[in-house]
């Protein structure tokens, strides 16, 4: 399978082999529209008879709604109506968010505004539409809503003790989701372990900042039964199923348009009820209504993730062979469960990966999801990743201090061998092929270790606290329908492509996978221009419209490259194969004698050019009649492609940290980080790179700055970019990136996901890196993220 | 729940001290004055006061312009950040003004944001109300009654309260220029370069040629409701050589001087501890060069 020709493969140079746009860093043709402006957000679509919504929030984390009074609220000039709860359930139906193959999973029915109850602060409780969206501001300060506030859950480790407020009655306690992963004999393992480490980790609550905010237009036509929702989202064929399911409507009668998306990281990939609240009052209205979330609604209304306590253990014998690891997680979700995909997946991502770089014969991992009265979490960038690699990577490090190993070396000592694929994790696991070792290597020639440890001590010396850090990782990429499918949800896992010639030469891909700012467009227009034969120029590419577009899953958990990729390359050697039948006939050669190189047909043996496809096109599309009559000539193809020998695409990498640590004030400040990942075949090494770069930047943003931090009473105090601190330029370090290439051989492409990579290693790193500083004076930390005063806390300054 | 789109305001720009007379004359109490707005027009969006009119003074010549006469450094309401920070006349007499620049905000904020306007608005964990206090400033009032002048010192009464009156402005604030026996540093911890400080100190001091301390002034900011003169520290330090162990002395007496409130960033004690911190780290530069070796 894998035979397409990358310049390594056949010794040359990127700029020797023109006609090979994989494996090159072919500029993004969408960037100029982006920098110039020209892009087209949700918020630039303005339709005509166009109203704006805004919503009221509830002020308490769990309340009664008494009684809501709109009567001044109407008065507001360009108020157009005031919608409750009520009001919507009658068009819209509420959701339960649980997918059937995560057994025992239960949540609560959830409306797009709730009928009688608030349950976190932030929740969408009345809608105010208007003419504008200031009017519609105006008119919910009028609106006079009467709370009886509730007791909240708030703390995660009370919700399942006596006493607890149970969120949904009707649900009985506050359990979302319980799993526990055993493999081995683990008690028999500890018991016999020449050392036994644990420590309890916390990951901090945190979420994806997105430059543009979630934004939406839903216009339903009366005229003819069909609405229409533009929206900024990772997945509109998954949300043409939702709301034509919620709202009562065939799904056929529902387009979703999805223009230029300004970031999503997983948060746009999600049903929010205010969101569905806009798509029910067009319906009821029957005209468009707009709602961009402002920075405040992001920060309480967007999903969180990560917010998990974790208490581990790992037995390792004297060699530093890691025989086990026993693990319990426990994970707070916020009021509901966020449909369709489920709030139970971060904690169920940790059972499937903790220990998962390793090779060792015992494991135990449970996690336990609950509910409490804060913004529901769901899935963000890395998935249980960072805490997965945070908890293992951590452990793994007090394993090798505990017997006095060197961590590198302990790493070395139980890493996969590269040689042992397929293999299956402890945790149940299938890799096809992983490159752990060659990893390693990759990374330890990046990382000039000995001088770093001698730097380390000339420091020390003088007082200066600085620490290395490593994390190796698996990811998973690619996934089949065994992550949501299965479960009942209507979550495509395949995806395809259309691949057509225009008279004129050109190309148009329309794909069902989705751009959001990462270069999704770029690759399939390299994959595409590589497939036929073009000038990647001549690639035009059409994504985020389920009606010009075939069926697919959209761009989450990384599968654009590795999934969409491979349906656009299939459509595309279809095409190619195509045109070269009709070029072989015009020219009374044998196709199989033919290429296609930028455009021309050539002869194979020869390179010489014979016919240009803008000449074919002209005869095909205006001459036809000088062809033969049975020739055939589709110069549109599509092509599907699904994943089928593996649940996931499992990628692997491994990262370092190289941290200063002011032990006076606790301040940390990252001086260099590396990344060395396995994603398969590398389509666009720049892209690639910058994906790994910002993942790394957000993980150290987890790690170091992000906090959604609530007090005792529910209340969420970081709602500005002045309280939620991201990483900014200054802060962050020089990143290194390489990369070793294992292609799947599932696909002709042979590439697997890097949008996660960095995310997943970086806390993990970060925290060993700050522990090693510190180690000299006894202090260690293992709640995210990292502050000053948790350091402060750790060396016993306060 | 807060908002984030503004209400519907007025705005007038007025040209010179008369026209803000008149304009505030007109609105009375519904008012306010806009300078650089990098304060003000957060607060409004997010609904916190609820101006009816916004008088814009940035185009009053009056209140703009640096100038050094007489040993005190006049310096406009209307100077930027940014104009602080590379003014010459600033960095002789008043270097610590100049080094403060870099620690407030990012280059953006800077280019709008005036020292009228921070200072009116008082933020505790601002630089320049520190500095202002540090060095022994005078505030320079107006209103359409008149001038008045305040110490630096007494202008600050709470949080984001201070001694303006209902209709007066900050005109200008006047420093006395510093001597070659002025010794100024000005320290912060903060959790991103650019954030508003977890604590700081704008600390300054006369050395005479004995390293004999006089008039020292340690101002912490980020650790209580405004600038907080520490007077303890401060009796600690005046008349002793400046030394590891009269530094010691001044960290100590910081305990009565200092109460911080906990916020988001840590405990008081975190706060009482950064204090110690930023006071060894001020004050050590201060020290001569065969102190700082032993
Ligand atoms: C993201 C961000 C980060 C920031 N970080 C910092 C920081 O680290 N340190 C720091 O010190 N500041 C910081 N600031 C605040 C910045 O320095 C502001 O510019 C300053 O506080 C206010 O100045 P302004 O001219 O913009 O005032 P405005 O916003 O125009 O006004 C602020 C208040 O002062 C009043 N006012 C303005 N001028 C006068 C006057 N001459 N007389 C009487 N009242 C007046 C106004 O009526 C208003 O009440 C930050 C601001 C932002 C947006």
């Amino acid at each position: 399978m894998n035979d397409i020709p990358t310049p390594d493969s056949i010794g040359l140079s990127r700029e020797d082999l023109p006609n090979s746009y994989i494996g090159r860093s072919v500029p993004r043709p969408n960037v100029p529209k982006l920098v110039q402006g020209r892009a087209t957000y949700t918020d630039d679509v303005v339709l005509p008879r166009m109203v704006h919504a805004a919503f009221l929030r509830s002020p308490h984390a769990h309340a009664r709604i008494v009684s809501v009074d709109a009567t001044a609220a109407m008065q507001v000039p360009g108020v157009v109506r005031v919608f409750t709860g009520q009001d919507l359930a009658k068009v819209c139906d509420p959701w339960v968010a649980v997918l059937a193959h995560l057994k025992g999973m239960k949540s609560a029915p959830q409306h797009p505004l709730p009928l009688d109850r608030a349950t976190w602060q932030g929740e969408p409780i009345v809608a105010v539409v208007a003419d504008s969206r200031a009017a519609a501001e105006d008119g919910v300060a009028a609106l006079r809503v009467e709370f009886d506030p509730l007791p909240a859950q708030v703390d995660m480790e009370t919700a399942l003790a006596p006493g607890a407020t149970v969120i949904h009655t009707e649900l009985g306690d506050n359990l979302v989701f319980q799993r526990t992963a055993v493999q081995g004999d683990v008690d028999a393992a500890f018991a016999a372990a020449h050392k036994v480490v644990e420590a309890t980790f916390v990951t901090g609550r945190h979420t994806g900042v997105t430059l543009e905010p979630r934004s939406i237009i839903a216009d339903y036509n009366r005229a003819d039964g069909t609405l229409t929702v533009h929206q900024s989202t990772q997945a509109p064929h998954m949300m043409q199923n939702v709301f034509a399911k919620q709202l009562r409507m065939e799904e056929s009668q529902v387009r979703v348009i999805c223009k230029d998306v300004g970031g999503s990281f997983g948060i746009k990939v999600h049903v929010y009820p205010d969101e569905v609240a806009v798509a029910a009052m067009s319906r009821i209205l029957g005209r468009p209504v707009k709602f961009v979330a402002d920075r405040f609604e992001a920060f309480a209304s967007d999903i969180h993730a990560r917010d998990h306590r974790i208490k581990g253990r790992i037995a390792v014998d004297a060699d530093g062979k890691i025989l086990g690891f026993d693990i319990d997680d426990l994970t707070g979700i916020g009021p509901y469960s966020v449909y369709p995909r489920t709030s139970a997946i971060e904690g169920n991502q940790v059972v499937n990966l903790c220990g998962g770089p390793y090779d060792f014969a015992n494991y135990r991992c449970t996690t336990t999801v609950v509910l409490q009265n804060k913004v529901p979490t769901c899935q963000y960038r890395a998935v249980g990743h960072p805490i997965a690699t945070a908890v293992t990577e951590g452990l793994v490090d007090l394993a090798a201090q505990a017997i006095g190993m060197d961590p590198i070396e302990m790493r070395r000592r139980n890493l996969v061998r590269d040689d042992a694929y397929p293999f299956t994790s402890p945790a149940g696991m299938k890799f096809e092929g992983l490159s752990h070792h060659a990893s390693l290597k990759k990374l330890l020639e990046m990382v000039p270790v000995e001088r770093i440890r001698a730097d380390q001590a000339e420091a020390r010396a003088r007082g200066v606290h600085r620490g290395l850090g490593i994390a190796a990782f698996i990811e998973l990429t690619n996934p089949s329908p065994f992550m949501y499918g299965i479960g009942g949800a209507r979550i495509s896992a395949q995806d395809g492509a259309t691949v057509r010639m225009d008279p004129d030469g050109s190309v148009v891909v329309a794909s069902g996978v989705t751009e959001q700012g990462q270069g999704t467009e770029a690759i399939l227009a390299q994959i595409v221009a590589h497939g036929v034969g073009v000038p990647v120029g001549k690639v035009r590419v059409i994504t985020g419209d389920t009606q010009a577009t075939p069926y697919g899953g959209g761009t989450w958990a990384c599968r654009g490259a590795g999934i969409g990729g491979e349906a656009a390359l299939q459509s595309a050697i279809a095409l190619k194969e195509q045109l070269l039948t009709v070029a072989g006939t015009m020219l009374q050669a044998n196709p199989a004698s033919l290429d296609i190189v930028l455009g021309e047909v050539v002869d194979k043996a020869t390179g010489a050019q014979r016919i240009s496809l803008s000449e074919i096109g002209r005869i095909v599309y205006f001459r036809g009649d000088t062809l033969p009559k049975d020739l055939p000539r589709e110069f549109v193809q599509t092509r599907h492609f699904i994943t089928k020998e593996y649940p996931f695409a499992f990628t692997n990498g491994i990262q370092a940290c190289w941290v200063e640590v002011d032990v006076a004030t606790g301040m940390v400040k990252v001086l260099e980080h590396w990344c060395v990942e396995d994603c398969g075949r590398v389509i666009n090494p720049l892209l690639v790179d910058e994906q790994v770069r910002g993942g790394i930047v957000q993980g150290l943003g987890g790690a170091l700055y992000e906090h959604c931090v609530y007090d005792d009473q529910g209340n969420l105090l970081t709602t500005t970019m002045a309280d939620y601190l991201v990483p900014m330029a200054a802060e962050m370090p020089e990143i290194h990136v390489g990369h070793v290439e294992t292609p799947t051989r599932e696909s002709l492409l042979g590439a697997k996901g890097a949008g996660e990579a960095g995310t997943a290693g970086a806390p993990g790193a970060l925290m060993n890196a700050i522990n090693d500083a510190l180690r000299p004076l006894g202090g260690i930390v293992t709640a995210q993220p990292f502050t000053p005063a948790s350091i402060l806390r750790a060396l016993g300054t306060i | 729940m807060v908002r984030m789109k503004w209400p519907a305001i007025g705005y007038v720009r007025a040209t010179s001290l008369e026209d803000l007379w008149t304009a505030q004359a007109a609105h009375g109490g519904s008012a306010q004055v806009l300078a650089g707005g990098q304060t003000l027009l957060a607060t409004l969006a997010f609904r916190l006061s609820d101006p009816k009119v916004l008088i814009d003074i940035t185009r009053i010549a009056a209140l703009r312009g640096i100038g050094a006469q007489g040993g005190v450094l006049r310096i406009g309401a209307l100077t930027r950040h940014a104009e602080l920070g590379r003014d010459p006349l600033v960095r002789q007499h008043a270097p610590l003004l100049a080094e403060a620049v870099p620690l407030i905000a990012h280059p953006a904020i800077r280019n709008r944001g005036t020292i009228g306007g921070s200072l009116a608005y008082a933020d505790p964990a601002a630089e320049l109300p520190a500095c202002v206090v540090a060095l022994g400033a005078t505030i320079v009032l107006a209103s359409a009654r008149g001038e008045r002048r305040v110490a630096a010192e007494d202008f600050f009464t709470g949080l984001l309260q201070t001694a303006l009156e209902p209709g007066e402005i900050i005109a200008a604030v006047e420093l006395p220029s510093a001597t070659a026996a002025t010794r100024c540093a000005i320290v912060e911890v903060a959790r991103r370069s650019g954030d508003y400080a977890m604590a700081g100190l704008a600390a300054c001091l006369s050395l005479d040629a004995a390293g004999t301390v006089a008039a020292p002034r340690l101002v912490f900011f980020g650790v209580g409701s405004g600038p907080v003169l520490a007077a303890k520290a401060g009796a600690a330090l005046a008349g002793r050589v400046l030394d590891h162990a009269a530094i010691g002395a001044a960290q100590m007496a910081l305990a009565e001087d200092l109460d911080p409130p906990a916020d988001m960033h840590g405990p008081p004690e975190m706060k009482r501890h950064l204090a110690r911190v930023l006071t060894q780290r001020a004050l050590g530069r201060f020290l001569p060069a065969s102190e700082i070796a032993a």
